[in-house]
């Protein structure tokens, strides 16, 4: 072993309750930043998934506008075969087409506002989580005239089950008035009593019939294998769009803005919390360090007055800090990811958090998984505050004038 | 204790014999403090305006409902007691504000769209102080009086419904026997949220007109009041639950959205984790600056008991001293954080991320908001363990064996 290497590993020993109390200050700080990052960003991308998988997917085909003011008239014409083609052209089963309105859906006991969605039986199970969670009957198929499927808290409030009839009414794309008589044959329950109580499903053939949409819908969803790939598939789907239409493509970001902010909101206040626990535990390397120079004066004296240079006493003081801070990164990191696996294993749930778990499409029990990055994220920048830290120790060496320093007791 | 004004100046000095050690671990507590309270002031100054926001919708701390109604909310559910009884029982009882009303959903169509809405019947009279509406800031005017034939609606819906004041809406609901209710208004006001999302979903129109178009008389569906804190409205509660028949729902704002009631007890918990977690990071700071500072005065330590100073004496200077430079460092760091929450009083924009707030429930300006309490806990906490985290230290000190202390070299 290196000398310089051996001189500074046994300087750290010289008091090594000091030592193991500045190590367990990286310790604490790394265990709890990866568990804390490993929870973040598992639940980010819960987020993500369980909110985009409901309805939005990852990408949309609109009409100009229709995102901000989802107008019956904002509609995309010809909107099967134009998903038909995206799904042969993407070699995608992903791609679905959708139109929305609003109606008012009565039983014989009871009337409510909802929205209606005309979907694509065969292909929307692909972009939306809704058909594989219908409980009581079944989904639309394609050959349904008159069925539709709603969601439980709906079929609850309007008194139906199964089999019953509802009565639509709204306005149609050209603001004349629209009615129909459904047959209910499915519900569905996502625990999101939002979804279940506001939502129903109707074929998108029948939709169009009822409210004179003449071919048109709304949107068209197309999902890709994951977030990544949706992103390079997005400026593809844009071109192959009908050049002379004026239709656009909004990604998931631009469909729900709120998500992502979100996501960043939450961010911002976490990283506040985890820089000033790393600046914590700077202040107490920054604080050992010193005072493992100042103890030394007198020994530094005798050593520069034999010859060395303050330059190297700080390269010494450096890696003893270096040394140091590897110790609470390797330790942390372990710790840290031993504490996360605890969790990935059996699922960390907080009493009375489910109401604001749900608020943002998560489960009650959360399962973080500690990744190699999550794992040395913290670690890596506590290690760097730890090196900046010692700096200033290092540096007054150069202050030290030999024969003082020796003089010093 | 007739030691203890000797002890605490020993302690004082000893703490400025090595003044940078002592300056650096201030500025550590100083830190870890001021992030303490402020941290908690931003997040209690968020969730208190949610609560606000929310309250105001909702509204009323305390509400009163058929017993079916929060499930199935009809109007087949209403509580048919007529405003005059209700006013017997209710005004001698000394409310801050009561009000009854007419809450149903409800679908609002114009000549281009329609979109399902929450339609509101309120004398406006009486709600003027639970309103998130600002009666005065409407665009064209607010309802007149409970019969008022005009409506009210957010300007985002008049937008997505390409109307605009002067023009004709249909409202549509159902009456108590499921026929359609429905009927035509002019729109008389539009006005402006601090959620986007209620610009959306509300409608005003008159109490008895409303009452006219279900065909349900003098009936009403919720009855709404307000007492002096959000926070304790157990007296308010109490009061409504001895004043109202026994037959109807009596709820706290907390038991109806459940989210918001979360989020105010999650803030709790969240506060003093937050506090213990600084607190931990700082205490191996505190321990080592303890070890280091009684390692130095071995000797020091060994003549005093030789002397014939008390172990005790020792451990209560080494605690005294540990107390100290907690209480200095907190007592800066309470200072910065007042100091920098001050200018921050009239809101931080963060309307850069406005769609994710109102994901949360949150508005876009961000108002801190400094409870003494929350700066007492965060304090108290402190103090306290800092003081276990120093017995350690100190309970060593006070028992070295004086010789050995004495020749101890340093």
């Amino acid at each position: 072993m290196n000398i310089v290497l051996r001189l500074a590993w046994r300087n750290l020993w010289r008091q090594p309750r000091r030592t193991w109390l500045t190590t367990g200050a990286m310790v604490f700080s790394n265990t709890l930043l990866v568990f804390m990052i490993s929870l973040q960003f598992g639940m980010y991308e819960l987020m993500i998934d369980n909110t985009l998988q409901v309805f939005t997917g990852h990408m949309q085909v609109q009409a100009p506008g229709y995102k901000d003011d989802q107008k019956m008239r904002q509609s995309v014409p010809e909107i099967l075969p134009l998903a038909a083609r995206l799904r042969e052209d993407f070699g995608l089963d992903t791609i679905a087409a959708r139109g929305w309105a609003f109606g008012l859906a009565s039983s014989d006991e009871r009337s409510y506002g909802i929205g209606i969605f005309g979907v694509e039986p065969d292909y929307e199970p692909g972009v939306s989580s809704i058909p594989g969670l219908v409980n009581e009957g079944r989904f639309l198929e394609s050959h349904d005239e008159t069925g539709i499927v709603i969601g439980a808290v709906l079929a609850r409030n309007l008194r139906v089950g199964i089999g019953d009839e509802l009565t639509l009414l709204g306005s149609g794309r050209d603001g004349s008035f629209a009615a129909a008589v459904v047959d209910v044959v499915g519900i569905f329950e996502s625990g999101i009593p939002d979804i279940d109580r506001n939502f129903a499903e109707m074929p998108l053939g029948l939709f169009q019939d009822v409210f004179y949409m003449d071919g048109a819908g709304h949107q068209v969803v197309v999902s890709a294998a994951t977030i990544d790939a949706a992103e390079l598939l997005a400026p593809r789907v844009a071109a192959s769009l009908p050049a002379d239409s004026e239709l656009v493509v909004h990604d998931w970001d631009a469909l729900q803005p709120g998500l992502k902010q979100a996501i960043q909101a939450d961010m911002s206040s976490a990283f506040f919390m985890y820089g000033i626990l790393v600046i914590l535990v700077a202040f107490s390397v920054l604080n050992t360090q010193l005072m493992s120079v100042l103890e030394r004066t007198h020994e530094f004296g005798i050593v520069m007055s034999l010859g060395l240079r303050p330059g190297r006493l700080g390269r010494l003081v450096m890696l003893e800090t270096a040394l140091m801070g590897l110790m609470g990164f390797v330790i942390g990191a372990i710790t840290g990811t031993i504490f996360t696996t605890w969790f990935t294993v059996n699922g960390l749930s907080i009493p009375g958090m489910e109401e604001m778990a749900a608020m943002f499409n998560l489960p009650a029990r959360i399962y973080p998984e500690a990744t190699f990055g999550t794992a040395i994220a913290g670690p890596l920048i506590v290690y760097a505050f730890t090196l900046l830290a010692a700096v200033y120790p290092a540096l007054r060496l150069h202050r030290l004038h030999p024969v003082e320093a020796m003089r010093v007791i | 204790m007739r030691m203890t004004p000797v002890l605490s100046r020993l302690a004082w000095r000893y703490l400025w014999r090595n003044h940078r050690r002592t300056i650096i671990m201030l500025s550590a507590i100083a830190v870890g403090s001021w992030a303490m309270i402020f941290m908690t002031a931003l997040s209690r100054g968020m969730v208190d305006q949610m609560i606000r926001d929310g309250i105001s919708v909702l509204p009323g701390h305390v509400q009163v409902h058929d017993p079916e109604f929060l499930n199935d909310p009809s109007v087949a559910n209403r509580i048919t007691i007529p405003d005059r009884e209700l006013a017997a029982s209710f005004d001698t009882a000394g409310f801050r504000a009561w009000a009854s009303r007419v809450k149903v959903p409800a679908v609002v169509s114009s000549e281009r769209e329609s979109r399902g809405v929450t339609l509101l019947g309120i004398d406006p009279a009486a709600e003027r102080e639970f309103s998130f509406v600002s009666y005065d800031d409407v665009e064209g005017r607010f309802l007149e009086g409970p019969g008022d034939n005009g409506v009210v609606i957010g300007r985002k819906l008049a937008d997505k419904l390409e109307t605009d004041v002067g023009k004709r809406i249909v409202l549509m609901s159902q009456d108590p026997n499921n026929e359609i209710a429905d009927r035509g208004f002019r729109v008389v006001g539009l006005f402006e949220a601090s959620m986007p999302s209620f610009e959306e979903s509300y409608v005003f129109v008159g109490k008895t007109t409303a009452q006219k178009m279900l065909r349900i008389g003098d009936a009403t569906t919720e009855i709404v009041f307000l007492g002096d804190d959000y926070r304790d409205v157990e007296p308010t509660y109490e009061r409504v639950i001895a004043a109202v028949d026994s037959g109807l729902d009596v709820r706290r704002w907390h038991e109806i959205d459940t989210y918001l009631g979360t989020m105010l007890r999650v803030m709790d918990g969240f506060v003093l984790i937050w506090v213990i977690v600084i607190f931990l990071a700082l205490s191996f700071g505190l321990v080592n600056t303890l070890v280091m500072a009684v390692f130095e005065r071995v000797r020091e330590i060994g003549l005093m008991l030789a002397l014939g100073m008390k172990p005790t004496s020792i451990l209560a200077q080494i605690l005294i001293e540990s107390m100290l430079l907690l209480a200095t460092g907190l007592v800066i760091g309470d200072v910065l954080a007042v100091l920098t929450i001050q200018p921050l009083q009239d809101g931080i924009d963060i309307s850069v991320v406005a769609e994710g707030m109102e994901m949360m429930g949150a508005s876009s300006v961000l108002y801190p908001k400094l409870y003494l309490n929350d700066v007492v806990l965060a304090n108290v906490v402190v103090l306290i363990l800092g003081f276990l985290a120093s017995l350690s230290p100190a309970w060593r000190a006070s028992r070295y064996e004086p010789v050995e202390a004495i020749t101890k070299v340093g």
